[in-house]
């Protein structure tokens, strides 16, 4: 039975996230624009989008993240789907 | 050009590929930036490809086909140039043109479909529509756990054009070649496992490796054996392949795809691939 709390969702993007874009995590804030933020360009996004499956195990289509910009909300997506 | 004749066309460097051979396993290198985008160029060196199989084939038993550049195996088709292209004539030349481009790309891709070699498309990150059909040309797909397969074209109001509806129904189930096709989705290398499609999972940037390791193997089998087996076991589906570029062309020549190229060549947002 997963225990994850959306707060760890989006806790692990961030860190996820930082990590790999190589920005540090203490700059990244849950409601801010993550394109923005992270500067990615739309091969960076599907990378992103690939990290985050790969780290939660889970199936995202694109379609869902579609209009997805910040971080909290992604996380309710991947949460939705632990 | 820089064709190497004296080897039996054994070495090419072009613009948008290269290929070499060592211990009888070709390496055929996608190199054309941004992601490999299969346009005019890249057709004709891949007919160069095609043309030099002949004498290739008699000196190797193993083509592996990669990508030298970090974003990805292949973005597909150059739509930019397809949308570009189209611009400059009027919709019935289009239509012709791009009619004798798709059959073109067809033969090359079949001839390497029904190799006597056995290919491999080692994979990593992007890998869309024309870049996942020219990977379904290949006996066996081993891909990094970072690579994303999808066919986009629905998006703009095409289907795909290089082969792949017919050759993933003959790889997979029809219900799987659905869900790909009609939602256009992408989707990872845990779900391309899973569906069948890959054959191997190998860890970031191991792809190339993981190929060259099973090209060594597929050496040890006696190739008069490895090419019976390979042409009872994957016939072209030569019918279907006809029908998709007549289909595709009826298609092209509606308004709406030009309103889709336009959009998708003119987009500045990070998920242009999204309708």
């Amino acid at each position: 039975m997963n225990m994850q709390t959306a707060d760890q969702t989006l806790d692990e993007i961030l860190n996820l996230a930082a990590a790999h874009f190589k920005v540090p995590r203490a700059k990244l804030s849950p409601d801010e624009d993550f394109f923005k933020a992270l500067g990615i360009d739309s091969l960076q996004t599907l990378d992103l989008l690939t990290r985050l499956e790969n780290h939660f195990h889970v199936e995202l289509p694109d379609y869902e993240l579609q209009g997805v910009s910040d971080f909290r909300t992604l996380a309710g997506k991947i949460q939705a789907r632990l | 050009m820089a064709l190497t004749k004296g080897w039996g066309v054994r070495q090419f460097k072009g613009q948008a590929l290269s290929w070499q051979v060592e211990s009888g396993v070709i390496e055929l290198a996608l190199h054309r930036n941004p992601c490999n985008e299969l346009g005019s160029l890249s057709l004709v060196e891949l007919e160069q490809f095609a043309s030099a199989l002949d004498d290739l084939e008699t000196e190797s038993h193993a083509l592996i086909v990669y990508s030298q550049l970090k974003s990805g195996f292949c973005a597909g088709a150059d739509l930019r140039e397809l949308y570009e292209r189209s611009l400059t004539m009027e919709k019935s030349q289009a239509v012709v043109g791009v009619r004798d481009f798709l059959e073109r790309i067809h033969r090359v891709l079949n001839r390497i479909d029904a190799s006597a070699l056995t290919t491999i498309a080692a994979i990593h990150g992007v890998t869309f529509g024309g870049g996942f059909e020219l990977a379904l040309v290949c006996d066996l797909i081993i891909a990094d756990k970072m690579a994303r397969f999808c066919f986009p074209e629905l998006r703009l109001g095409l289907i795909p054009g290089f082969g792949g509806i017919p050759r993933l129904k003959r790889d997979l189930g029809n219900a799987v070649v659905r869900d790909l096709l009609l939602t256009g989705r992408s989707f990872n290398t845990t779900k391309a496992q899973q569906i069948g499609l890959v054959s191997q999972v190998v860890g970031e940037g191991e792809a190339l490796r993981a190929a060259r390791a099973t090209a060594v193997q597929i050496g040890k089998f006696d190739r008069q054996t490895a090419v019976a087996a390979k042409d009872f076991i994957k016939p072209i589906p030569h019918e279907e392949l006809r029908r998709e570029i007549d289909i595709f062309c009826e298609l092209f020549s509606r308004p709406a795809v030009q309103s889709g190229l336009k959009k998708f060549v003119e987009s500045t947002d990070a998920q242009p691939y999204l309708p």
